[in-house]
């Protein structure tokens, strides 16, 4: 006990001096937070509510230069995107690369790691750093690279496939090749940072769980299906929701490599809002999309944490 | 003793899978210093030729490279200092000050991960242009200023410091501020080295926003100067995969010099709170 507090007798004194305490403590506690949350509610919470209001006006170019044109006209944003046919495509390019992407990703990412922990893999840091290197990687930068190893006439892809008799695909060239071709370079970006995730989940599989099921007779695909598969499962949930937003807002792969195209077969969502925002100026159809995107993202997560909880139960 | 058949075929997936996914990232660094055309040939080239430099000297004299690079790393260094002030600060004081509103202002900051960034960017853009901050330094900083995951990462950890520790301090008369400037920073030095490898990669690697705020291409960061170099010089294999080694290089380097820093990182952000 300190001098201070020897000298402060009676329960008075005491309970003032913890009052002031508190008091001083609540004033650090609201000081220190300050600038995290004034920034975080001016440039994000503001923003927000703003661009909200911006996805119910007429705001585009002339607005610009003239603020006071903008007019309310209520969800006419909206209805116009549901009218057109641009907007559809885009929603429908965008399910595709959350819908089948994502869970490619995750599967490719979940084997891997399966690989990398498995009793017998040798050099174990040496993977993970190997695999894990594409995520710390400037996208903008490994798009460009892909975009040449696609070339139909030069590209290596095409070189390492001939190989094997394939014949020679223009890759970004062809409506039909070029999403294909977008998700392998999202893949290849992005397994790695699941991976890692997923490697640490299974060394929390607990060991004796194997050795048990192992000394039962299980195979080792029985043994993944019933002991390694339930034990990670909250970590698959984690993986799948977060891989499955982050395909959702996929954006610099289709812009450096095809713009959208051919034939807008790669035009994303969040594509289509910055060409209408930012070439077009059309800002108020544009928030429009954003928080078209962001309930369609909602909408998605709800339903895949509800499917795996159900499935967890069973 | 031999080893078993299932472990080699194990093994050498693992050798190929690698290779693969390095694949493209060594002939990256192989083209960038291959004499022009010779990428563009048939079959392609593995290999340069012969090694030239060439490509780095242009990069760097005619098509002022160095200047996007200084303004990455201008921008990367501030956002992350910035990020590591702002989130020490605040995570503290939510995990350990009690203030009036603490619960409910912290959930609404949680709430912010779940809104797509792209939802408040056109908005974002238009209440700077106000401001006058579009086409700045100060414009592209702004979301590198403060950080919900910052915050919730330094709480966690800030949670674990012992509140006697704190009550002594306080007892002994120090002042809140100096209690976390002599207390709780040195604790917290493990999470901000994480946190800082984090910032400083995904902001240098950012091109969205750099991309919608800047139009002068003097002060553009080094992914959107690379994809506005792309647009000229389609045609010049070499020259661009010079320009992605010197984007790419240094989170590379930084990658492999503080793996652990940043694996804890990605291993903290899957760790529900």
């Amino acid at each position: 006990m300190s001098a201070t507090d020897v000298r402060a007798s009676g329960v008075v004194a005491r309970g003032a001096k913890r009052a002031t305490l508190a008091g001083r403590q609540a004033r650090a506690g609201l000081l220190l937070a300050l600038p995290s949350v004034a920034l975080i509610l001016v440039f994000f919470w503001g923003p927000v509510l703003y661009g909200l209001w911006l996805s119910l006006t007429d705001f585009d170019v002339y607005a610009i230069a003239d603020p006071s044109a903008v007019r309310f006209i209520g969800l006419g944003n909206y209805l116009h995107a549901f009218s057109e046919p641009d907007f559809w495509n885009a929603l429908r390019i965008t399910l595709v690369y959350a819908l089948v992407g994502a869970p490619v990703s995750v599967a490719v990412s979940l084997a891997t790691a399966l690989l990398v922990d498995a009793k017998t893999t040798r050099w174990k840091p040496f993977f993970r750093a190997v695999y894990f290197a594409p995520v710390v990687t400037t996208l903008v930068a490994v798009a460009i690279v892909w975009r040449y190893l696609y070339q139909p006439q030069y590209g290596l892809v095409n070189a390492l496939l001939g190989k094997f008799g394939i014949p020679r695909i223009d890759w970004l060239g062809d409506p039909h090749w070029a999403l294909p071709a977008i998700l392998v370079l999202a893949v290849w970006k992005n397994f790695g940072y699941n991976l890692l995730i997923f490697v640490a989940g299974l060394q929390n599989v607990p060991r004796e769980l194997h050795e048990a099921a192992e000394l039962d007779g299980a195979s080792g695909w029985q043994r993944f299906w019933n002991v390694t598969l339930p034990d990670l499962a909250p970590v698959f949930l984690f993986v799948s929701v977060t891989t499955m937003i982050n395909y959702f807002q996929l954006f610099a792969e289709p812009y450096v490599m095809t713009q959208g195209g051919p034939l807008k077969s790669t035009n994303s969502l969040v594509l289509l809002m910055y060409e209408q925002g930012f070439r077009w100026w059309r800002l108020g159809y544009a928030a429009a999309l954003a928080f078209i995107l962001f309930a369609v993202i909602l909408g998605a997560t709800a339903v895949q944490m509800r499917l795996q909880q159900r499935e967890g139960r069973a | 003793m031999k080893p078993k058949p299932g472990a080699l075929l194990l093994n050498g997936i693992l050798i190929a899978g690698a290779l693969l996914t390095v694949a493209p990232l060594l002939w990256m660094l192989s083209a960038s210093f291959m004499p022009t055309g010779q990428a563009n040939s048939s079959p392609p080239p593995l290999l340069p030729s012969r090694v030239t430099f060439e490509h780095y000297r242009e990069l760097f004299t005619h098509l002022s490279l160095s200047r996007a690079f200084a303004n990455s790393l201008l921008v990367s260094v501030v956002g992350t200092l910035a990020t590591l002030v702002t989130s020490s600060m605040a995570g503290y004081a939510f995990a350990k000050l009690k203030f009036p509103g603490r619960e409910g202002l912290f959930r609404l900051l949680l709430t912010a991960m779940l809104v797509p960034a792209q939802v408040g960017m056109l908005p974002l853009f238009l209440m700077l242009k106000r401001l006058g901050l579009v086409n700045t330094y100060g414009g592209v900083l702004v979301p590198w200023l403060a950080s919900v995951f910052g915050i919730f990462l330094v709480r966690q950890v800030a949670q674990a410091i012992p509140d006697d520790l704190l009550n002594s301090a306080r007892l002994d008369g120090a002042g809140e501020l100096r209690i976390y400037r002599s207390i709780v920073l040195p604790n917290l030095g493990p999470v901000l080295a994480t946190l800082a490898v984090f910032v400083f990669m995904s902001s240098w690697n950012d091109f969205l926003w750099p991309l919608v705020i800047l139009s002068d291409d003097r002060r553009y960061t080094l992914p959107v100067a690379l994809a506005s170099l792309v647009g000229e010089h389609v045609q010049d294999t070499e020259l661009m995969m010079a320009g992605a080694v010197v984007t790419v290089l240094p989170v590379l380097a930084l990658f492999v010099v503080l793996q652990r820093w940043y694996i804890r990182g990605v291993m903290a952000g899957s760790v529900k709170g």
